[in-house]
């Protein structure tokens, strides 16, 4: 097929992606962007394969075919808490793919350079596909493809191992906690200046061993930088590799000369990109000191918290509701991980049934992803439009006369308000004890993601609802 | 250990200190009951109620103070009852030990332990034994009751076909916990509350129960209550002055004024003056919860109700707790088992007086024949110190458009910035790179503008689809796996295909988990 139906193929594919990314500012529309998204991608690949430059494309069909047959299950049986580890998964299939592609560059570079200087004729004739597009370029827009391959291939091996970091943190098969070999930043310093001196030798022609080191130290940049990232900064995490899997697949496109993957990879990395920024702000932490592995935690003596935790118990809790008109749910990872989103829909459900307003207050960064407490509750049936945003409903706290809070900690902890040597000082959080009674539904006395005390559990309008929160959850639906 | 009650020898007290339900409780710390017929009786607990529960019941007061090592009891012992105090028994009950200087050294020479529940300290643990403020919490609500009931018209404003009716204004001058539950009380009955209070930090306290803050214009009022353990202390002349004034210009509105102003070891201020009540309208009511002390109107007697000469109603009853009996014993009998409870810390039934600890310690006034009052300040302070609170500052129009035009301008500078540096990258860049490169370059640097823009309006419930979503495009990069499998080594082959299907289980996946996702988003 000709060159021109591929370019033509691949605008219009462009402008489904964009659509699609676009789609996703309303509940209704974002339904409608998938398709955008699933459209887009079947007209790339479709183009792709009839296209100028590729070959065997039976085999690519039954890859392709072979690879929905392991995904699609997955996806389906993925349950909705495991979404986090799910993702960072699939990351690092991104990034080892753009891994795999650089080397193929780099061979085929190596290739036909012997070729080219065999002077064999018959040989070069012989090329097709990508290895003729490489033995058409000049010797400037060849050094041009030898940084696009290196940067794509750091870029790539980064994100590979730290998905595989991000992952097994999520998944709770790594210590969340972060963690630093000792050498701390100088190392991931060191490891990025060795590779850029690589990168200098690698121009200058000193063959692929430099690609090879380089990707090792990548990988160990990859696995040490997110290593040190502390959990209550996944969600952050989770969204820049997936900003890095876009750069790694627009400098692919670079060295391939595809606009396509450039323009995805584009909008990919900016998204991804934007989406952290905006968690950052959320968290009020510094977007460089996050992204470059927890650089610059505050140190200082936190505030001595005073006083005893009350205790209550489900009929305690059940009562309160009762009188109750105005209720907020704050779910927090707690919630997820005692998978308590159905019984708190039911909870919901027979409270509202019975005349009170129940709304859910839900911090930007609640969970391990952006969002996350908005897919649980939806997919438990809680009607999202009773579901705010913290800039929304943190005003009405006052004027509540139950908040629950069910398995946050650091959202809602006061301290990030009061004292100016916590570590999370400064964060915005959610007002949860300037309500008329709190009641905090939580495992036990254990300190939330970033390990530091609560004073809200010692105020006095506070009662702890101690016990695992989907049983919790389930006693109190039979009180109520 | 055996804890006994008596029947309250006062006059006119209605309240006992154990209740069913707190014998039931006290049993379960270990502890044996023992109360005196017809102790509970005024407060609606009849003496089988406590047979049922297995208190033993014992006829007179005698056998019961003989019985009993510890005798919980409301008020504090009677000249006769001190007589029955014997070596090794412990008091429990309201002591007023700082006004009681004689009832002090008598009980000490008859070399008993004595614990005032007056004298619980005010800090956050303790709260759950401070009987002080269960007992204001009545009072406050008792004293809007009494006025009611003095008041010959509504609370609540009404229209109705015989007519209107305006709302009562009710002012709380105090608002302390007995202040707080008087102003809770008056605005659910559908009163206009005002309240006032030297502290100036209670005013949140104040609007948060529904009433209005009455602002006192004066310079340095900041008191810091937590320099009087959450108490208020005496005030300087000239803020008295101020007050007064502020009170006699609310007079004439006012219909019901409770008064609640105590300072801690004083007598009560005096701070509705004779000439205010004369201000009021005919038919008003003061009710005066400072009574016993001496109380805060100038007309108040104690213990009565008079009616002055322009028909306002002073109630000045001291025993406000005492006429809800039923509830105020409930709260009372409550504090004292929480103060067994920390007497009792392994709940086998024996007594620990551990005297290193700053509830214990603080509320024992007499320990084994000595006298142990005052007790030191507390270890801990009761209230964090109130940070000085910074006001935010009032803007002019003039400043506001200023603060604009300023951030407008900061923004200009900052784009402008961003452009020629990002520009002359770019131009610098075109300089270099052969052409083909730069074409690429376009197509980047544009995408990368339209990721922005598209991606700022994207809701925050959607993150979680967003980033599901981005992942499945990214497998994009299989374009590079499909270009390359075509072409040279088998090495190439065989990274690219691995490449394909790595990339294929991400389209699957990717698109399909974000189509869960977004199917479970539904509107109520």
């Amino acid at each position: 097929m000709e060159f021109g139906f591929t370019t033509a193929a691949y605008v219009f594919a462009a402008i489904l992606f964009i659509l699609s990314l676009g789609g996703l500012s309303g509940q209704e529309s974002a339904k409608r962007a998938v398709w955008y998204g699933i459209w887009g991608m079947t007209l790339a690949v479709f183009a792709t394969l009839i296209g100028p430059g590729a070959g065997n494309w039976w085999l690519s069909a039954m890859l392709l075919a072979g690879g929905g047959a392991i995904g699609w299950p997955v996806a389906n049986r993925v349950q909705m808490t495991e979404m986090p580890q799910l993702v960072a998964a699939m990351h690092s299939l991104v990034g080892l793919a753009a891994v795999f592609i650089g080397f193929n560059t780099e061979f085929e570079m190596v290739r036909i350079a012997a070729i080219q200087a065999a002077s064999d004729t018959a040989a070069l004739e012989a090329l097709k596909g990508f290895a003729l597009k490489v033995a058409e370029k000049t010797p400037a827009e060849i050094s041009i493809l030898k940084a696009e391959v290196f940067v794509g291939l750091f870029i790539g091996a980064v994100t590979f191992t730290g998905s595989v970091i991000a992952y097994g943190k999520l998944a709770g098969k790594v210590d969340s906690r972060a963690k630093k070999l000792p050498g701390g930043h100088a190392l991931n310093a060191g490891a990025a200046l060795l590779s850029a001196l690589l990168l200098v030798l690698y121009l200058a022609g000193a063959g692929t061993w430099t690609l090879m080191v380089m990707t090792v130290l990548a990988f160990f940049i990859g696995f040490h930088l997110i290593g040190g990232i502390g959990g209550a900064d996944m969600p952050v995490v989770v969204s820049m590799l997936n900003s890095y899997s876009g750069w790694a697949a627009a400098a692919i496109g670079f060295s391939l000369s595809n606009d396509l993957l450039i323009v995805v990879g584009a909008l990919v990395g900016s998204s991804g990109a934007i989406l952290s920024y905006i968690m950052c702000k959320a968290m009020n932490r510094s977007f460089i000191s996050v992204i470059l592995g927890g650089f610059g935690n505050r140190a200082g003596p936190a505030m001595a918290v005073e006083g005893e935790q009350l205790t209550v118990d489900a009929a305690g809790v059940a009562a309160a509701l009762d009188e109750a008109d105005s209720i907020i749910i704050v779910p927090g990872y707690g919630m997820a991980v005692a998978q308590a989103q159905q019984s708190i829909s039911d909870l919901t459900r027979k409270l509202r049934a019975s005349g009170k307003q129940v709304r859910f207050a839900i911090h930007p960064v609640a969970g391990r992803l952006p969002g996350h407490m908005n897919v649980l509750l939806a997919e438990a049936k809680v009607p999202y439009d009773i579901v705010l945003e913290m800039d929304e409903i943190n005003e009405d706290f006052p004027e509540t006369d139950v908040v629950v809070v069910i398995g946050s900690n650091d959202i809602v902890n006061p301290a990030a308000q009061e004292d100016p040597n916590s570590p999370i000082a400064g964060m915005p959080v959610l007002e949860v004890w300037k309500a008329r009674q709190v009641f905090v539904s939580k495992r036990g006395k254990g300190t939330g993601y970033s390990g530091i005390e609560n004073p809200l559990f010692y105020k006095q309008n506070t009662r702890m609802f101690f016990g695992d929160a989907k049983d919790s959850i389930s006693k109190l639906l039979q009180a109520v | 250990m055996k804890i006994g009650t008596p029947k309250e020898t006062l006059k006119g007290e209605n309240r006992v200190a154990m209740t069913p339900d707190s014998a039931l409780q006290l049993q379960k710390l270990g502890h044996d009951c023992v109360i005196e017929a017809g102790a509970g009786v005024a407060a609606g607990f009849g003496d089988d109620a406590y047979r049922a529960v297995g208190v033993e019941v014992v006829k007179t007061a005698t056998a019961l103070w003989k019985a009993a090592d510890i005798i919980a009891k409301v008020r504090p012992p009677s000249d006769t009852e001190i007589g029955w105090l014997t070596r090794d028994k412990t008091l429990i009950s309201f002591f007023w030990p700082a006004q009681n200087q004689a009832l002090l050294e008598f009980c000490r020479t008859r070399g008993a332990s004595a614990i005032a529940m007056d004298m619980v300290p005010r800090i956050s643990r303790a709260q759950k034994m401070d009987a002080l403020s269960s007992m204001a919490n009545i009072a406050g609500y008792r004293a809007v009751i009494e006025a009611g009931s003095n008041f010959g018209r509504f609370f609540t404003a009404q229209v109705t076909a015989a007519g209107k009716v305006p709302p009562a204004k009710v002012l709380v001058v105090g608002a302390g916990v007995a202040g707080l539950a008087a102003i809770g009380a008056a605005t659910s009955l559908g009163a206009i509350a005002y309240a006032f209070d030297v502290r100036s930090e209670v005013a949140e306290q104040i609007e948060s129960m529904g009433a209005e803050f009455v602002f006192l214009d004066f310079e340095d009022q900041a008191q810091d209550g937590a320099a009087a353990c959450g108490y208020a202390a005496p005030s300087s002349p000239e803020f008295r002055q101020k007050q007064l004034e502020k009170f006699r210009e609310l007079a004439p509105q006012m219909d019901i004024v409770i008064t609640t102003a105590l300072i801690p070891g004083r007598d009560a201020p005096k701070l509705w003056l004779k000439d205010m009540t004369e201000a009021m309208k005919p038919g008003s009511v003061v009710v005066d919860l400072a009574a016993e002390r001496g109380g805060n109107c100038d007309l108040t007697v104690p213990g009565e109700k008079v009616v002055t000469k322009n028909g306002v109603t002073i109630i000045g009853y001291t025993d406000f707790p005492s006429r809800m009996a039923s509830q105020s014993s409930t709260f009372y009998s409550a504090n004292i088992r929480h103060m067994l409870a920390e007497l009792t810390p392994a709940k086998d039934g024996v007594i620990v007086h551990n005297m290193e600890d700053d509830v214990i310690r603080g509320a024992t006034v007499i320990h084994r024949g000595e006298i142990t009052f005052p007790p030191p300040p507390p270890k801990v302070q009761a209230i964090a110190a109130q940070k000085p609170r910074e006001k935010a500052k009032e803007l002019t129009p003039e400043e506001k458009r200023t603060h604009e035009i300023a951030a407008f301008k900061a923004q200009t500078r900052q784009q402008f910035t961003l452009l020629a540096a990002g520009g002359s990258a770019i131009l610098l860049a075109g300089l270099f790179a052969p052409a083909s490169f730069m074409q690429h370059l376009i197509v980047f640097v544009l995408s990368v503008f339209v990721g922005f823009q598209v991606i700022w309006n994207v809701s925050h419930a959607l993150h979680t689809p967003l980033m599901a979503v981005t992942n499945a495009v990214s497998s994009i990069i299989i374009l590079g796996a499909l270009l390359q499998i075509g072409s040279g080594s088998w090495l190439v082959l065989l990274l690219a295909a691995a490449s394909v299907l790595m990339a294929g289980i991400n389209i699957f996946g990717g698109f399909m988990v974000t189509r869960r996702m977004l199917a479970m988003f539904q509107k109520s």
